[in-house]
């Protein structure tokens, strides 16, 4: 990693996540080297990158998912607002309010649609019936699902496609008003138009959160625009401008991937 | 083909005709093996249905005993089975799942685990005559009880204890871990995670084991007759002794009392423990299921 | 902060919840031992295991003879059990439909709940004259207990041995069907093998489900306190023992009833410890 090359032209105060000399293991296997990034505030990133490359491992590290994990453990600093994340005493249900997180398949909780977005907040304390009934249909609202559902919301939400599934996930994740939205693959399971749908959202939502897209396909990156990180075997190989990094990659790996030599 | 490799083939077949046959006689024995294990239970439950019917009518149900049982019907047995039955559910069935949730939930695969599993399954191989003699010096002499209705039930908690474990466990295993992930992703704690997706999630599972555990409160007797005595009065407090089907039932067919009232009470006894059993098996996951078909 | 405080109460209580069953296994250990070892200091360890007689009256108490009448009744169940059992899972596992396979497996669960006293009864009114018409002698004997038994072992002998045979992968099945074999010869040849120790497993517990079975063995064994010379002789059991002569013991005559409890839960614990490892050492492979 060639450090300092790409900051952007926020000034330090401005970078909600930064990552400094990050590394994480399970067990003996580091899954990420070294990993220096600044995400700026209310921007888009995209971490591209093949399997094995660590793009997952390092969301799960940003919330504290990880912690999950047996023998895991990591290096470093990760930053969030200026603050290390791991640090003693992080109130790590505080943390995962604040960073939200999107799921690769789409998983609505075994509970109708209503239930499933007043889950975080209900989680959370807040229990009056208006209170909740307002920060449903505003979160359906932001994730484009609101018009879909509005008369069956006390449906399971089993019953709705795939696509709105993954809409209702991002509906849950709004509904505890969170700063950063992290998202894991989320259109891997997904037709090419309800894939279309959520790119377009997360244009949309960038300009209220900070958000953080992981994929292993290089045009989806191309196409979400904002700003592309590309990951390979645990390393930060590049980042940059999206334009910047797909017409002029300065790493051999990186237009190996983008052409699609590597994958 | 040549002579030669035709008498090999033939042999060949012989061969395979042998083993054929072989094993027509193996599935004959082993079909046999199934077909006496499914008469047993048709068996029992035709014996006693067809000697146990005729004593069973609306007064054997709801009177009480005359002369030890000889006349006169079952009613103080239907109440106390049925009162230390549910009390020993209802010791048993939060601390068995409470315990499930700790296994699966809070602790790593490690020493701990290992320990309270090899207790869990040490505890679950005990026969229930031990549990009678622990229930009868332990709640009934040391801790003062006597012959009551708590003392049999806690007896019969600890009984039972090893299996409300053991199916909630399995139970909560089986909910796929992406529930706890998106909960805990969401902010939720452990415990919030536990009982807001797990425990719903495992909820059919777990209401199976603790059936189960019913069918086999009704059903026992060795571990409740030196435990909750064989009182034929119907019990007005938990500290009251009483009398449950089984040891009603083993009293009157031991002692020769009646073999009317004997094969009515058993009937009773064995609808009980096979319907509650069936319910168990077949009709608590199906009822979850068809809650807005969540699994 | 309330919510982590609340966590730690929900962990701590669940840790102690948890810790539950090892709690009563103590406690049963304790007071099984407290009440039954000044039996067996007064008596001594092996006048009480090795004395053949067994008269309460005259503070004579050697347990010889139910634990010879244990392990025979124990033993003829497992003779019938173990056949039976296995030959019905293989059948289910193996060859029947899986139509027939869900009806039987139904049937054994429901099996498995019936109340062991009505085993007991069916045991006294059914195989007791049954035994005593064509065999001869009282009817009360072993081999009516060890039928009865055979019978109530049934549902463990088929289910654990079927879940072992059922996790024996399905290509050992089809390469021996690929090179020819009848399925019957697979089974001898791979699947049996390969199941052994789910079913070595299956068999222990089943031991420890005949040795610890008390009110179906006291209705059908006739209770006699003399070592059984045939099988037609009657018996008296550990567990018959102690259940018999709880409700009217006293003194050290209880103290004795709870001393053959230690015997028996040595026995069947040394029994459990045997099947986890089997059971352990065949997942682990």
């Amino acid at each position: 990693m060639r450090e300092g090359r790409y900051e952007g032209s926020a000034s330090r105060a401005n970078f909600k996540i930064e990552a400094i000399d990050f590394s994480y293991f399970y067990g003996e296997l580091r899954a990420l080297k070294k990993i220096n990034l600044r995400v700026r505030k209310n921007s888009l990133v995209t971490i591209m990158g093949p399997t094995g490359s660590g793009k997952t491992t390092f969301l799960r590290a940003l919330n504290r998912l990880n912690d999950l994990v047996d023998n895991s453990s990591h290096s470093g600093k990760l930053l969030l607002d200026g603050e290390d994340v791991y640090a003693k005493g992080t109130d790590v249900g505080a943390l995962r309010r604040k960073v939200g997180m999107v799921f690769a398949l789409p998983t609505p909780l075994p509970m109708t649609i209503f239930e499933n977005v007043a889950y975080g907040p209900r989680k959370k304390g807040v229990s009056s019936r208006a209170a909740l009934e307002e920060l449903v249909e505003r979160s359906l609202k932001a994730a484009a699902l609101w018009d879909e559902v509005k008369d069956r919301l006390d449906m399971p939400a089993r019953q709705l496609s795939g696509g709105q599934q993954q809409r209702l996930a991002l509906a849950r994740v709004l509904a505890v008003e969170p700063e950063v939205i992290l998202l894991d693959e989320p259109t891997s399971g997904l037709d090419p138009i309800s894939t279309l749908r959520i790119e377009e959202l997360m244009n949309q939502l960038k300009r209220s959160y900070t958000i953080i897209f992981v994929t292993h396909n290089p045009q989806q990156a191309a196409r979400l625009q904002g700003e592309v990180a590309f990951f390979y075997l645990g390393e930060l190989v590049e980042f940059g401008p999206a334009a910047e990094v797909f017409t002029r990659p300065r790493d051999k790996r990186t237009e190996d991937y983008i052409t699609g030599k590597v994958g | 083909m040549n002579p030669r490799a035709e008498s090999l083939v033939s042999k060949e077949r012989v061969v395979r005709q042998v083993n054929l046959r072989k094993e027509k006689a193996a599935v004959t024995l082993l079909s046999f093996a199934a077909l006496i294990t499914a008469a047993v239970l048709v068996f029992v439950f035709v014996y006693i249905m067809a000697r146990g019917l005729a004593a069973i009518d609306l007064e054997f149900l709801l009177s009480s005993p005359v002369k030890m049982g000889r006349e006169g019907g079952i009613f103080p047995a239907i109440v106390g089975t049925l009162v230390l039955t549910a009390v020993s559910i209802l010791v048993a069935a939060p601390l068995g799942v409470g315990a499930a949730v700790f296994l699966t939930e809070y602790t790593r695969e490690g020493w701990f685990s290992k320990v309270v599993r090899l207790g869990t399954e040490s505890l679950a191989g005990i026969p229930s005559i031990i549990f009678g003699l622990f229930g009868f010096s332990f709640f009934v002499i040391y801790l003062g009880m006597g012959w009551s209705i708590l003392a049999g039930a806690l007896t019969l908690a600890c009984m039972i204890l090893p299996t409300i474990v053991r199916t909630s466990e399995e139970a909560i295993k089986s909910v796929p871990s992406i529930y706890r992930e998106i909960s805990l992703a969401l902010g939720a704690s452990r415990w919030q995670t536990v009982t807001g997706v797990v425990l719903p999630q495992a909820a059919p599972g777990i209401a199976t084991g603790i059936v189960l555990a019913i069918g086999r409160s009704i059903g026992e007797t060795a571990a409740v007759i030196f435990t909750a005595g064989s009182s034929l009065r119907v019990p007005h407090s938990l500290l009251d002794p009483v009398r449950t089907l089984p040891v009603h039932f083993y009293i009157l067919a031991r002692e020769g009392i009646s073999s009317r009232n004997a094969y009515g009470t058993a009937a009773v006894l064995l609808v009980a423990v096979l319907l509650v059993d069936f319910v168990a098996h077949f009709v608590v996951g199906r009822l979850f299921r068809g809650r807005g078909g969540e699994r | 902060m309330k919510r982590s405080q609340n966590e730690r109460v929900a962990e701590l209580t669940l840790s102690l919840v948890a810790l539950g069953s090892l709690g009563i296994l103590t406690l049963i250990t304790v007071f099984i031992f407290k009440e039954g070892l000044p039996a067996l200091k007064e008596i001594g360890l092996w006048e009480f295991i090795g004395g053949t007689r067994w008269v309460p009256s005259k503070k004579i108490f050697g347990i010889f003879p139910m634990l010879v009448g244990s392990f025979m009744v124990t033993g003829g169940a497992l003779a019938i059990g173990i056949p039976l059992g296995l030959g019905c899972a293989v059948y289910l596992s193996e060859f029947s439909s899986p139509g027939v396979a869900r009806l039987l497996k139904s049937m054994i669960e429901l099996l498995a709940g019936i109340p062991s006293v009505v085993f007991g009864f069916i045991g006294l009114t059914v195989v007791v004259p049954f035994i005593r018409t064509y065999f001869g002698g009282p009817g009360f004997s072993v081999l009516a207990s060890s039928i009865v038994l055979g019978l109530m072992i049934l549902p463990t002998m088929v289910s654990v041995s079927y879940d072992a045979l059922r996790a024996v992968p399905e290509s050992y099945r089809d390469g021996m069907m690929a090179v020819g074999a009848t399925r019957w010869q697979a089974v001898r040849m791979v699947i049996l093998p390969s199941a052994r120790s789910g079913i070595l497993a299956a068999a222990i517990l089943a031991t420890g489900r005949a040795m610890g079975e008390t009110m179906a063995v006291i209705m059908v064994a006739g209770n006699a306190t003399a070592v059984p010379e045939s099988l037609l002789d009657p018996v008296r059991t550990l567990t018959s023992n102690i259940a018999l002569e709880m409700g009217y013991s006293a003194g050290i005559h209880r103290q004795a009833l709870f001393a053959t409890g230690i015997v028996l839960f040595f026995l069947v614990t040394v029994l459990n410890l045997i099947a986890h490892a089997a059971v352990r050492g065949g997942s682990g492979r």
